[in-house]
């Protein structure tokens, strides 16, 4: 349905090298209108009903302004339009805006300006590569974790997972068949080998281990946000689940294995992930093909495939007869708690938290702070976007919520979820970079930024990124990350690698070019704080820069090295806000 | 220079970092010294505690507590020990230490799982969406870190991430460490000079974004730039360059991983940290439990557990210092088919001491085949109640969370009284 919109691949990997010559030709120097006319003549294609506030947005507004009415709550004032562009190029494409784009932003006068921004980031060809890029990192933080792939043991391909989302995402697949594809996928696990299926990188390493339990927690957890590892060992602790609904969910997966293969190939781990008959050791019969659990008295138990609603699938465990996988695949895709789940992550990753806490829980004794809302994003997702997620980013980035101030006021200091209460979302709630986020936003604005190919800036990325991760090795795939606002991060971004690249002064540098360019000293600052706070200076920080340069009596770009690293540094750069 | 007067944030760090470059002269060295005999003394008796984690839930019924006469029992034969009762054979230099250390036969917790139970285990509460609790380390640092004139922070993991500050905020989270104590990005390469402009800059701007009341998140940053700064520039960062003990005393403890970090958490302590963490993972032993037990983890822990006990008692350290070994539960009695344990929390073992905790003692006791404890048992809250006693930290005392909810400290845990 999307093709007509969206060119085969060959045209998409062309405009990423376009991407790349342009935005970085333009970064510092060029003018924002320069850049907004080349992009504007190549948008070739028109989105469904561009131009109009969907009707959604309205219905969301709605549900929200009720919300603040019965908790009276003020809402904050709108956010600056620079603020605003800022969040949205973090929040859709993954980094702050570069100067033009910025200005370009502030400038126009144009009706419906946020409305056009936010389909030039998620349909024009200029912004296909970055918005893929930022959706695959966090998609593959989602489905392999940060640190999936880069132990030596493990049979997973962190460029292949990669290399599959990004043709997902780039080529606007729907979301239903990306779930069903990484549930059933066979293949293997390396873009080196002929039988590719970089989907089959999410599964590989959670099938084997310990009859298949990462596979049944990851699933029920990401796709359909239900946390069921609970009732593994024990009834859960806090609903009707008992054991055997686990054991049940786990039965689906007991047709699927993953085999190592012998060589590694160049782009690291390869593996094949298969399906084959299964019956169980006991009995061996493949037409009833029960599988055994062992409850806390140490009895064992059978079960059988049943999915969380009680809908029972055949119990052959033939492949050709009944697929499990498969049958599980259109279970969870025609499931409610599918709509529900990935409505409520896309409104946490926009608005910071979801209407539940975790976000990937919604079990029946996890009540959502805004049901209505929830259950409306969920069936307008199902009935009206088809499973498009650029639709649903698009009513949530145009919602009300999404545009208020992250100042507070008297009334709504009090609505922050910090303090154990429940999101109104009456202003911003600011939030850290993610990592991913820091590391681009600190690319573009670095001489580096057009270095080496996609593969390698992708490795290089991932080598910066592991610093801060940690697996905790234990059998629910846990791990946890230092970029969280402790000193090491701080020292990181004071002394580290990136930061002093971002702020170097060598012959190329920005700082660099910045310092030769015609500007006057005052507009050089000016770009400065666009680049990093998508503002222009206060007349106290104007001062505070020229105290700086001046302090660095003729060496110039020194001091515009210490204003810049003084702007990357600080809480407003670091924070979404 | 033009910059407005620093206010708010921390002044005194802010001048004391104008006051810098002169005071790396050499004449204040003298004084230096002087001052640092003074204070060796003083750190002898600053209470302080070191956390030996054992990720993933070690299988205590091998290692403390015993069932030889058990089909639950594995293959492992229990030795005697200097303190009152019998250990693992798969830990003989522990064996020559349980005269400093007691164990607690007698854990009982509910949380099975992972993450659940290091939550549970790091915070004495059960985990909770809306709030989060602090841990351990922050709960010290918080209340023994602040008149000790640390440039470090008062809370160092060493070898893995602890848990969180929850509501007492970002400057009370731990400070993870590799066990080689390497801290990376020290340096600026930039005169100090040059380097306290630039934070004098930042500060005017930190502030700024903070009057703009976006929330308690900013602040927080601007007060970990601050403690960023103080431990740049600091002597004490000395504390963490394990290589320079002797030889001897690192083979003592151990090539690896845990080992240097047991040692690193000595150092620490000396330097007047309150609270170190140091992780040894690896314990989820699902399957091939004995053969990991016997040739990769009880090797490691007796080496650098028993290393550390022995030189904290040497040096006189270990009467201020509480030692705690545990992870986030037991392991089933049960073996499994896979020759493994799985996660049991029932009726488990941890092992405590110093600080003036009782040594020697095995307190509380399992049945026959380990899966129950007889008669009272403890939890996470009392045991953690029972170190904060021994460190003197006032029990009474009641933290406020972000939404004004009053929260004891250690949830209110009973103290574990054949400990103290």
């Amino acid at each position: 349905m999307l093709n007509q919109y969206w060119a085969p691949q060959a045209v998409i990997k062309f405009s990423l090298q376009a991407f790349v010559v342009v935005t970085f030709a333009a970064l510092w120097l060029g003018s924002g209108a320069d850049v907004n006319a080349q992009q504007a003549s190549k948008v070739s294609f028109k989105p469904p009903a561009a131009g109009a506030i969907p009707s959604q947005v309205s219905r969301i507004n709605e549900l929200i302004e009720r919300d603040w009415t019965e908790y009276e709550l003020k809402p904050s004032n709108e956010a600056s339009d620079g603020e605003w562009c800022r969040r949205l190029y973090l929040d859709v494409i993954g980094r702050t805006p570069t100067v033009p784009e910025v200005t370009a932003y502030i400038n126009s006068k144009e009706e419906n300006k946020r409305l056009k921004l936010v389909e030039k980031l998620i349909y024009s060809d200029d912004y296909t590569e970055e918005f893929a890029r930022y959706w695959t990192n966090i998609w593959t933080n989602l489905l392999i974790g940060r640190t999936g792939g880069t132990d030596d043991d493990s049979m997973i391909n962190r460029a292949g997972m990669q290399k599959y989302l990004r043709d997902s995402f780039a080529r606007e697949k729907p979301y239903d068949r990306m779930v069903s594809e990484l549930i059933t996928a066979t293949g293997t696990t390396s873009p080196d080998d002929p039988k590719f299926n970089g989907a089959a990188n999410f599964l590989i390493d959670k099938v084997n281990a310990e009859d298949a339990t990462l596979a049944t927690s990851s699933t029920t957890r990401i796709f359909l946000g239900l946390q069921v590892q609970c009732a593994q060992c024990h009834k859960h602790p806090f609903n009707d689940w008992e054991q055997e609904t686990y054991w049940q969910m786990n039965a689906f997966f007991r047709q699927v294995k993953a085999f190592r293969k012998g060589m590694e190939s160049e782009s690291g781990a390869n593996a094949e992930l298969a399906d084959q008959d299964y019956s169980s050791d006991h009995r061996r019969d493949f037409s009833e093909a029960e599988i055994y659990f062992e409850n806390r008295n140490g009895i064992m138990q059978v079960a059988y495939p049943v999915f969380v609603d009680d809908t029972e699938i055949p119990r052959s465990g033939l492949v050709k007869v009944v697929n499990r996988r498969e049958k599980l695949a259109e279970l969870i895709t025609s499931s409610k708690y599918m709509d529900r789940t990935i409505a409520n992550r896309m409104w946490a990753h926009f608005l910071g938290y979801g209407f539940t806490s975790p976000v990937d829980d919604l079990g029946p004794h996890n009540v959502p702070s805004n049901p209505e809302l929830l259950d409306f994003l969920a069936d307008e997702f199902r009935t009206a976007a088809k499973h498009d997620l650029r639709e649903l980013i698009k009513w949530i980035a145009l919602s009300k919520p999404y545009s208020l101030s992250s100042r507070r006021n008297k009334s709504n200091q009090s609505d922050d979820p910090t303090l154990g209460v429940s999101p109104r979302f009456s202003h911003f709630y600011i939030r850290q970079l993610q990592p991913e986020q820091l590391y681009e936003s600190l690319l573009v604005n670095t001489a580096s930024a057009s270095k080496g190919n996609y593969e390698q800036q992708e490795e290089r990325k991932s080598r910066w990124l592991q610093q801060f991760n940690r697996a905790f090795g234990t059998d629910e795939g846990g791990e946890s990350t230092d970029f969280n606002g402790t000193i090491p991060q701080i020292l990181m971004m004071f002394n580290g690698e990136m930061v002093s690249e971002a702020t170097s002064a060598e012959s190329g540098s920005v700082i660099n070019r910045l310092v030769a360019s015609g500007d006057s000293p005052q507009n050089k600052v000016n770009k400065l704080f666009l680049a990093g706070l998508s503002r222009g200076p206060t007349s106290g920080e104007a001062r505070m820069a020229a105290s700086l340069i001046k302090a660095q009596s003729k060496k110039t770009a020194e001091g515009f090295r210490d204003v810049w690293w003084v702007i990357l540094n600080s809480n407003e750069f670091i924070f979404n806000h | 220079m033009n910059f407005q007067t620093p206010k708010g944030m921390n002044r005194r760090h802010f001048m004391s970092h104008l006051a810098g470059a002169s005071a790396m002269a050499a004449s204040a060295s003298m004084l230096t010294q002087t001052v640092r005999a003074n204070a060796t003394e003083l750190v002898k008796n600053q209470k302080a505690a070191i956390l030996l984690w054992m990720g993933g839930g070690p299988s205590s019924i091998d290692i403390w507590d015993l069932k030889p006469e058990s089909s639950n029992g594995g293959p492992f034969r229990p030795i005697a020990t200097n303190g009152d009762f019998q250990i693992c054979e798969h830990m003989p230099l522990m064996a020559q230490q349980m005269d400093k250390m007691s164990l607690v036969r007698s854990m009982s917790t509910r949380e099975a799982d992972h993450t659940r139970g290091r939550y549970y285990m790091h915070t004495g509460f059960t985990p909770n969406p809306n709030i989060k609790h602090p841990s351990y380390g922050s709960v010290v640092a918080h209340e023994l870190g602040a008149d000790r004139n640390l440039d470090i922070p008062a809370f160092v993991s060493v070898g893995g991430n602890s848990e969180g500050p929850g509501f007492l905020g970002m400057s009370y989270a731990p400070f993870r460490v590799d066990a080689n104590g390497r801290v990376r990005n020290l340096d600026m390469g930039i005169p100090v000079n040059r380097m306290n402009q630039r934070t004098l800059a930042l500060q005017m701007m930190e502030e700024k974004f903070i009057k703009q009341n976006r929330g308690p998140a900013a602040i927080e940053h601007a007060k970990v730039i601050d403690k960023t700064l103080s431990l740049m520039t600091s002597k004490q960062m000395e504390a963490f360059r394990v290589e320079k003990e002797d030889e001897k005393t690192r083979e003592r403890y151990g090539t690896h991983r845990f080992g240097r970090g047991c040692l690193l958490a000595r150092r620490l302590v000396q330097a007047g940290v309150p609270f170190v963490e140091v992780n040894l993972g690896g314990w989820d032993t699902h399957d091939n439990i004995f053969d990991r037990l016997q040739n990769q983890k009880l090797p490691e822990l007796d080496q650098g557990m028993s290393a550390l006990l022995e030189d904290l008692s040497l040096r006189g350290m270990l009467d201020s210092t509480a030692v705690i070994c545990m992870g986030e539960f037991g392991r089933t009695p049960r073996i499994n088919g896979n020759t493994g344990r799985d996660h049991w929390a029932r009726s488990w073992s941890v092992a405590a001491g110093g600080a003036g905790m009782k040594p020697g003692l095995a307190i509380g006791e399992t049945n026959e085949d380990g899966t129950k404890v007889v008669g009272q048992s403890w939890t996470s809250q009392d045991l953690m109640a029972t170190v904060c006693k021994s460190l003197g930290i006032d029990l009474s005392k009641t933290f406020m969370s972000g939404n004004g909810r009053p929260m004891k400290i250690a949830n209110g845990g009973k103290i574990i009284t054949d400990l103290i």
